[in-house]
């Protein structure tokens, strides 16, 4: 792991109507191979954070710097070729296209030869989807949707991926399932930042996590540190009176 | 009894289905009804016209007719030319008018003020043209008899062959290219679109290219076999909406297939009940339809 961040997000200020910021002055990095989650009640703004480095959110002030370039203003697609993927936490796949030409999608830029070799790697680290892959993106499970997404997200070999409540509506032995394939990823060297509400699991599997709340960063830490921290944890993070352990949770 | 009425229905319908091609494709993918496209079908037409004139005033031998064709190179080449004419008139009214909208989000002002284009279009082309009809050619054709008491004229069998390799090849480019799986793509989620990396600015261009194009085909057919006319397109218009409804919004065969029932319908009306009930008819088809399976024949955009 470098000590230099991939992803440096400084006093961002990003909301859907114009004075009325959602996000009001965040500031977030995350490294190579790290996994960083953003916690926070309900309302905290971390999923329009998330959506404001996509470039799907408008940003008023503040910066986004991907390896040290300013990519702030850049348009969502563009983001994407820049190294910076985002999964949505719901509707993350085309439910009227098959697993194969949701994948297809996400490699549309790149040349033949490097577009199958990429969605066979993809295959090869979701066996579940290659055998699913003439299966309409809708008729998937939940779980299985969750998994397309991450997969398809991942063929453009991004610096950063953001997901957004990747364990939403799933089964806890889905959680289990997507979060491994999380640390997998991690492995690569991928930076990871997600949001959650499912903390015990998000801090489980985190290096890192801020806690946001109004909109505004309240608190920062080793992912260890901050489940440690009962007050934290009652207060912000829904948290029982017990501590937690960093692995506990999966 | 003879079955002419139906080769009429059929080829009314292929004539419909193109236009409607066009609008089934821009209304998945725009999310608004634009009730402009008919004036695409009428102002394609006349950019071919005037191509052709243009074309055979440089090239004489270009006008004589391509036996047993009714006309000559020249208007193939106009057609050419004249579908990406008629896409680059789409596009240039949505950047104006229609992107602005859109960026609002203002959806019922987008069809009101697709109703507003249309009318100004309608009325530029009466300015520069006249509502006189006019022709691509005065060539009178024999209809050949072709089984069944039926009868159709070479200019007629172009249509539906060219209908049918349009909308073919409409059907194979949404099934099988990238550019048709990002339009797909951008017709069930535009965000999600964004996300993943497709330029979905670009894939509306696209949009207004193909579609305007399908539709100056339509107007060039329609001129072929019938006259040109400023308000064909607009009176094309309903029956061509009606047909993408009928095939279900986004399909590609859906509205060939809704374009062939509707021309069937009117022709059936025609033969049976009176030339007065053509529309009717139509329309009485398609809420039957919608009754009893409200997506269209054919639901969404499938390729």
């Amino acid at each position: 792991m470098t000590s230099l961040p991939v992803l440096e997000v400084c006093e961002l200020v990003a909301g859907y109507e114009p004075g009325a910021p959602v996000v009001r002055g965040v500031s977030v990095s995350a490294r190579r191979g790290e996994i960083v989650a953003l916690l926070g009640p309900n309302g905290a703004g971390k999923s329009t954070l998330l959506k404001a480095v996509a470039g799907l959110v408008p940003v008023e002030s503040g910066e986004v710097r991907l390896e040290g370039v300013d990519v702030t203003r850049l348009v969502a697609h563009r983001m994407v070729l820049a190294g910076l993927a985002f999964v949505p936490q719901t509707d993350n796949v085309f439910a009227t296209l098959s697993v194969h030409d949701n994948l297809e999608l996400g490699v549309a830029g790149l040349p033949t030869k490097v577009r199958r070799a990429r969605i066979e790697q993809a295959y090869a680290l979701f066996g579940d989807l290659a055998r699913q892959r003439r299966l309409l993106g809708g008729r998937l499970s939940g779980g299985q949707r969750q998994m397309l997404a991450i997969a398809r997200a991942l063929l453009v070999q991004p610096k950063v991926l953001l997901l957004d409540e990747p364990s939403a509506g799933l089964s806890p032995k889905m959680v289990g399932d997507t979060f491994r394939k999380l640390s997998e990823v991690r492995a690569t060297g991928t930076a990871i930042v997600l949001v959650e509400q499912n903390t015990r699991a998000a801090l489980a599997i985190a290096d890192r996590a801020y806690v946001l709340v109004g909109g505004r960063n309240r608190h920062a830490g080793s992912a260890a540190e901050l489940a440690a921290d009962s007050s934290i944890a009652q207060l912000y993070l829904g948290l029982g009176p017990q501590r937690m352990t960093a692995r506990e949770g999966l | 009894m003879s079955l002419q009425f139906f080769a009429d229905g059929v080829i009314a319908g292929a004539m419909i289905a193109l236009g409607a091609s066009g609008v089934t494709l821009t209304y998945s993918i725009l999310r608004f009804a634009n009730f402009a496209q008919g004036e695409f079908v009428s102002w394609g037409g006349y950019f071919a016209l005037s191509l052709a004139g243009w074309i055979g005033s440089l090239a004489a031998s270009a006008i004589e007719p391509l036996e047993p064709l009714s006309v000559g190179w020249s208007v193939l080449l106009a057609l050419l030319v004249a579908m990406p004419l008629t896409g680059l008139l789409a596009w240039l009214l949505d950047v104006a008018l229609f992107a602005r909208l859109r960026r609002r989000g203002a959806a019922i002002a987008l069809v009101m003020a697709s109703f507003g284009a249309s009318m100004a279009l309608r009325a530029l082309l009466e300015v520069v043209y006249s509502t006189r009809p006019a022709y691509f050619s005065r060539e009178l054709q024999i209809a050949v008899p072709v089984g069944h008491g039926i009868r159709v004229t070479p200019d007629q069998i172009a249509l539906l062959v060219t209908t049918a390799v349009l909308v073919a090849g409409l059907h194979l480019m949404l099934a099988y290219t990238r550019t048709g799986r990002s339009m797909r793509a951008v017709s069930e989620s535009p965000e999600l679109a964004r996300v993943i990396g497709i330029d979905v600015a670009r894939i509306i261009r696209i949009t207004w290219f193909v579609g305007g194009g399908l539709a100056c085909a339509a107007g060039v057919l329609l001129g072929l076999v019938v006259q040109l006319r400023p308000a064909m397109g607009f009176d094309l218009l309903l029956p061509m909406f009606a047909a993408a409804i009928l095939g279900g919004i986004g399909s590609v065969p859906g509205a060939l297939a809704g374009g062939l029932i509707i021309g069937i319908a009117e022709a059936l009306a025609v033969q049976f009940v009176g030339a007065e009930w053509r529309a009717g008819v139509a329309f009485a088809v398609l809420v039957l339809v919608l009754l009893i399976r409200p997506t269209g024949l054919a639901g969404r955009m499938a390729g």
